[in-house]
């Protein structure tokens, strides 16, 4: 059975290369359903070892594929590492992916390059699955680099558009900075254990290392510099908004089943050497909390659908680093699969919307849609309810989880989980209400265009909807009787660690449960009120009559400016400089100086110097032929 | 008796491509180098990686002088050879597509050259690795005067005058060394047994680094090499960067690494430092350069740079990573070149400014040039990033602190290489170049060996590591025993 792991890969690889060598005989109308059927392929695959691993029945394995990078006297392998970890990303980016690729067939069905996409799309799966299921940190990297590498081909598929092409290239180039801090880390961690296979490296960290050391500090800080770069944290986060500009199906496979998740499935998979750095763990708390309030507050005024959607994935991510830096790993993966759930189903629901919008994605020029997509707005509103934490659905298990653990850690860590809930809370409902409810704002050729999306769209919505309302009761706490399974899922052979028995009481935990829904609760009706009730629409122009913080977050903390006036334009001054002055005057000089002063000490033989190189040439093997001879001679 | 074959087969076909006159000399020049590649194949699949020394033969030449016509091939010399007889049938058709007047001294011109770096890689006489060492100047020389662009007297003049104050100290060192000798020769073995103290030792090494840094370049000594791969011909800027500038670093592993390991200990981190503020630096001009060219030509002094930095740590894995770094930089960067030659064909200008669109009309030479791109921005998985990768290892057991700033080249490699790619190919389709036509399949079949390559290296890097790991740990034990046997 083992020995067919490497089709999990291999098969949306295959479809990459089929798709994109046979591009001009593949008829454009099978080209999704080709790439479709080698993830939903793929999938079935994963089931192998999902239901088994499901079942608390899977034997963790190694299979190595080849003998990658002989160094000596570590042989890095291309090999892959099968356990209840990798399984569960791998059940996600295939199974999600798969839904995904349904979708696409419908959505891109009058592009041109709908074959480019689809295989842009199976390049994507094959670079996550290879991320999550290398056995060492050089096969992640591998997949880490593939996946940057997609995102840049996808965000700018459009390619005659250079703003979108400009998203791409920032996309890329932000993920780079992570990456050589990601890399650095890498190179210390092999210096220092002379492996880069997890299980040695996870096994002997413990001996290698002190806890709390120096070392292990820097270690797991570069790697988690790698993480905010992938996973859009601050202060690389401002990537992730831009990268809507690919079509909306991209973004719900980069925002939900690949790429952000990257850095969280990192962190887990290496939680014994940050388990050593409590400092790191702090400074990876810290980051994702300002990462959760800062893109919350940005989302609360765009008036773009998919960017509103695009600072909530941020600010969610935020939230799963705030669970990893107090140590409840299982709980930050728990919120990457609730969220996977309810931010593919948001994605693709707001997909849905601009598709009978005909491209409108500003939520300005909305409204009333309810009545004219009822699939894509029940789908909708669950997954917003799911998002803003209201039970049953998924996402109030999992943030409930996040939050809980805040209490524990501090009353005030609780009380700025429940602030950034409530932003989001507010941005949710404010951008659902807009799109809606309310009366039509858009023009009556939009109008009369309206439709709800096809089958083949609202069939993958209603899935997501459906995971979305129970995706949460694999985690049920034990305060509503349950078990933790999941938490007892990831904790087989200790993979990672379960949390301790909460020291609040049921009590209190009912108590806080209660205060944080009701605070959710009056958001969402002042949301109502104001949105619907009261018919407040952002105006068109914001520069009048606007606060200091309305237009701040507008302009979202003018953040990109600040990078370009800080980084990159002295980067090109320095260019600038360095040419004109230590190339070309210094360096230059020097050399033309030189060969002035040779000029003025040969004078007296001047005439040979004809500037001709073939008189040099012809001089250079006079020389030689001279050197010889004397030798012989002597 | 292979070795003298691949150096003398090509000479022998230069004087022939000479004499078959303008039309055919470009035809029966790429079939030379068909020919001479399939003898390097015969050869690598031959060879013996175990027992080091492969294909040898010993002459008596200049006997007063005991100048020996001495060759052969160990896994160093195996990989660097491979790597020219695969770029030359491509190097030779970029001359062909880029259509120059005089094609017969062309290409013999080339093939000439072709054969004195054969004779480069392989000689184990110092001397007569020096005659072949000068021997591959003179065809470039002529090449670049000949055919280059507008600038090329003054360039070529500057390359020239570079290359030969390199070579002298060169001569200097080498016949030093030949007197140091108990038996006098020039013989490899007897340069690897010299016992030098520790001043003559640093005279030496000053020399060699001298000439081979010149070559490669590293950073101060790099001014000739952005005028001169701008002005050249593409086919010469491809023999210079593809393969010429392989010698410099082949000289280091070759001569310097074994003969002056004590000098290497104390002045090699200077080296390495001048190698890291050349990739810094030369990454930090690539972003603002306007031609492409000479964008290439500076991100070639950065690539160039981390290869030196990891041959001066003088680790295993350093001398690894370089050794295969060289085969990859070799294919990417005459891969980039090709497409500079196509891109040139169909728009007549490498100008940044000025292009822009042609993904639209071109979507395979779009895909080609992207993953080409990839490569040499070391994306996993392309040939690209092994060696950078065991670069890294090696440097960051040198020195953390230089890992970190040569590393910030995978973000600023990003940044000049993406945008350079999103100037000349992404955007709105520009008129002046709406006809434009997409790769033919010649062109095509040219390119695709070289892709092959970059994956195939990407994916079974071991193919050349395997090659070269036994000799690699002959040349470090040779070291060791004249560092030890000194203190």
């Amino acid at each position: 059975m083992k020995d067919f792991v490497w089709l999990i890969p291999t098969l949306p690889l295959a479809g990459f290369l089929i798709l994109s060598l046979f591009k001009s005989f593949i008829p454009k109308g099978l080209s999704g359903y080709l790439a479709t059927l080698a993830v939903v392929s793929s999938f079935i695959v994963v089931l192998n070892w999902f239901i088994p691993a499901l079942r608390g029945e899977l034997t963790p394995f190694t299979w190595v594929a080849w003998d990658w990078i002989n160094l000596g006297k570590y042989h890095l392998n291309f090999a892959f590492q099968i356990d209840v970890l990798s399984i569960w990303f791998m059940a996600i980016i295939t199974g999600i992916g798969s839904l995904i690729h349904l979708y696409s067939i419908a959505y891109m069905h009058d592009d041109d390059g709908i074959t480019r996409y689809f295989s842009y799309l199976n390049l994507f799966i094959f670079s996550m699955l290879i991320l999550v299921m290398g056995s060492n940190f050089v096969v992640l990297f591998a997949g880490w680099e593939g996946v940057g590498l997609c995102s840049y081909l996808l965000i700018g598929f459009w390619f005659k558009n250079n703003a979108y092409n400009d998203a791409a290239k920032k996309a890329f180039i932000m993920n780079r900075i992570g990456d050589l801090g990601f890399l650095l880390g890498m190179l210390l961690l092999f210096m220092h254990v002379g492996s880069l296979d997890y299980t040695t490296v996870l096994e002997q960290a413990p001996q290698v290392f002190h806890k709390n050391a120096g070392l292990i500090t820097v270690i797991t800080l570069l790697l988690f510099v790698g993480a905010t770069g992938k996973s859009a944290q601050v202060p690389l986060y401002t990537w992730l908004p831009d990268a809507m500009a690919g079509p909306t199906p991209v973004s719900a496979l980069i925002h939900a089943a690949t790429m952000v998740t990257a850095g969280i499935y990192m962190i887990t998979r290496t939680n014994i050497l940050f388990d050593l750095a409590p400092i790191t763990l702090d400074i990876v708390y810290y980051i994702g909390t300002a990462t959760a309030i800062l893109a919350a507050l940005i989302g609360l005024t765009q008036n773009d659908i998919k960017k509103v959607l695009a600072y909530s994935t941020v600010s969610q991510l935020g939230f799963m680093f705030m669970a990893l830096g107090m140590g409840a790993y299982s709980i930050a993966v728990f919120h990457v699969t609730t969220h996977a759930f309810f931010k593919a189903l948001l994605f693709l629901g707001s997909g849905s919307v601009i598709h009978a919008m005909g491209g409108e994605q500003d939520i300005r020029y909305m409204g009333g849609l309810r009545h004219k997509l009822p699939i894509t707005f029940i789908t909708f509103l669950i997954g917003t309810l799911a998002i803003a934490g209201i039970p049953p659905l998924a996402g109030f298990f999992s943030k409930d989880a996040i939050l809980a653990v805040a209490f524990e850690h501090s009353p005030i860590y609780w009380g700025i989980g429940v602030f950034a809930a409530l932003l989001t809370t507010f941005y949710m409902f404010r951008m659902f209400f807009l799109t809606f409810f309310g009366s039509f704002r858009g023009s009556d050729k939009q109008k009369e265009h309206l439709h709800e999306s096809p089958l083949l769209m609202t069939l993958p919505l209603a899935v997501l909807a459906l995971l979305s309302f129970g995706g949460g009761f694999i985690n049920i706490p034990h305060v509503f009787g349950g078990h933790q399974w999941f938490s007892h899922y990831l904790n087989q052979k200790s993979l990672v660690p379960l949390l301790g028995e909460s020291s609040i009481s049921v009590t209190t935990e009912y108590i806080l449960m209660a205060i944080a829904l009701i605070l959710v609760m009056a958001t969402i009706l002042f949301t109502y009120i104001s949105y619907v009730k009261k018919h407040n629409i952002p105006s068109a122009d914001n520069s009048e009559s606007t606060t200091l913080g309305y237009k701040l977050s507008y302009n979202k903390f003018y953040i990109d400016e600040i990078y370009h006036s800080i980084i990159v334009k002295p980067l090109h001054i320095a260019s600038d400089t360095v040419f004109s002055f230590i190339e070309k005057y210094i360096l230059d000089g020097i050399v033309k100086s030189i060969g002035l002063g040779v000029q003025k000490a040969g004078s007296g033989i001047r005439h040979i110097q004809s500037g001709s190189t073939n008189t040099y040439a012809l001089f250079m093997i006079l020389g030689v032929a001279l050197v010889i001879l004397i030798q012989i001679v002597l | 008796m292979i070795t003298t074959f691949l150096i003398g087969f090509p000479l022998l076909a230069a004087l022939f491509v000479y004499l078959s006159g303008n039309k055919l000399a470009g035809k029966v020049a790429v079939i030379a180098s068909l020919l001479e590649l399939a003898a390097g194949i015969s050869a690598f699949l031959d060879f013996n990686p175990i027992i080091i020394w492969n294909f040898e033969q010993r002459i008596e030449w200049i006997s007063n002088l005991n100048i020996e016509y001495y060759v052969g091939m160990d896994g160093i010399s195996l990989v660097l050879v491979l790597l020219t007889v695969l770029l030359l049938p491509v190097i030779l058709i970029t001359g062909l597509l880029s259509k120059l007047k005089d094609t017969a001294a062309f290409y013999s011109l080339a093939l000439l050259m072709q054969s004195a770096l054969i004779g480069v890689f392989t000689a184990k006489d110092v001397f007569l690795f020096y005659i072949f060492w000068e021997l591959a100047l003179l065809p470039i020389y002529f090449i670049c005067l000949q055919w280059g662009d507008e600038n090329r007297k003054a360039t070529t003049f500057k390359f020239f005058i570079y290359t030969l104050v390199g070579s002298l100290f060169m001569l200097v060192a080498i016949i030093y060394l030949y007197l140091q000798t108990p038996d006098h020769s020039y013989s490899m073995e007897s340069l690897y047994s010299l016992r030098l103290d520790s001043i003559d030792q640093t005279f030496v090494f000053l020399a060699f680094v001298l000439a081979f840094g010149i070559k490669m370049p590293i950073f101060p000594l790099h001014t000739w090499q952005p005028a001169t791969y701008t002005s050249a011909p593409t086919a010469g800027t491809m023999l210079l960067s593809g393969i010429m500038l392989k010698m410099g670093i082949y000289g280091v592993i070759r001569w310097v690494i074994p003969i002056t390991p004590i000098a290497l200990e104390s002045y090699g981190c200077w080296v390495i430092i001048a190698a890291v503020i050349g990739i810094l630096y030369s990454s930090i001009l690539a972003l603002q350069q306007q031609n492409y060219k000479t964008l290439i030509a500076y991100v070639s002094i950065a690539h160039v740079g981390l290869i030196a930095a990891g041959v001066f740590s003088a680790s295993f894995i350093g001398i690894q990573a370089s050794l295969i770094q060289m085969f990859a930089h070799g294919i990417n960067v005459v891969g980039i070149f090709l497409i500079i030659e196509l891109i040139v064909k169909r728009t007549g200008t490498l100008e940044l400014s000025k292009l822009g669109g042609l993904r639209h009309q071109a979507p395979i030479l779009n895909v080609f040039f992207l993953i080409i791109v990839m490569a040499s921005i070391a994306l996993p998985l392309t040939n690209g990033f092994v060696g950078e990768f065991m670069l890294f290892v090696a440097l960051f057991q040198y020195s953390p602190i230089l890992t970190a700033i040569a590393g910030l080249t995978i973000i600023l490699g990003a940044v000049y290489m993406l945008s350079s790619f999103q100037k000349i190919m992404l955007g709105d389709v520009n008129p002046n170049y709406s006809h434009v036509q997409d790769v033919t399949l010649g062109e095509a079949l040219t390119l695709v060996p070289l892709i092959a390559l970059i994956i195939i290296m990407g994916i079974f890097p071991n193919i050349v590591l395997e090659q070269t790991e036994a000799s690699v740990e002959m040349l470090l034990q040779s070291m060791q025993k004249t560092v030890s046997s000194i203190n």
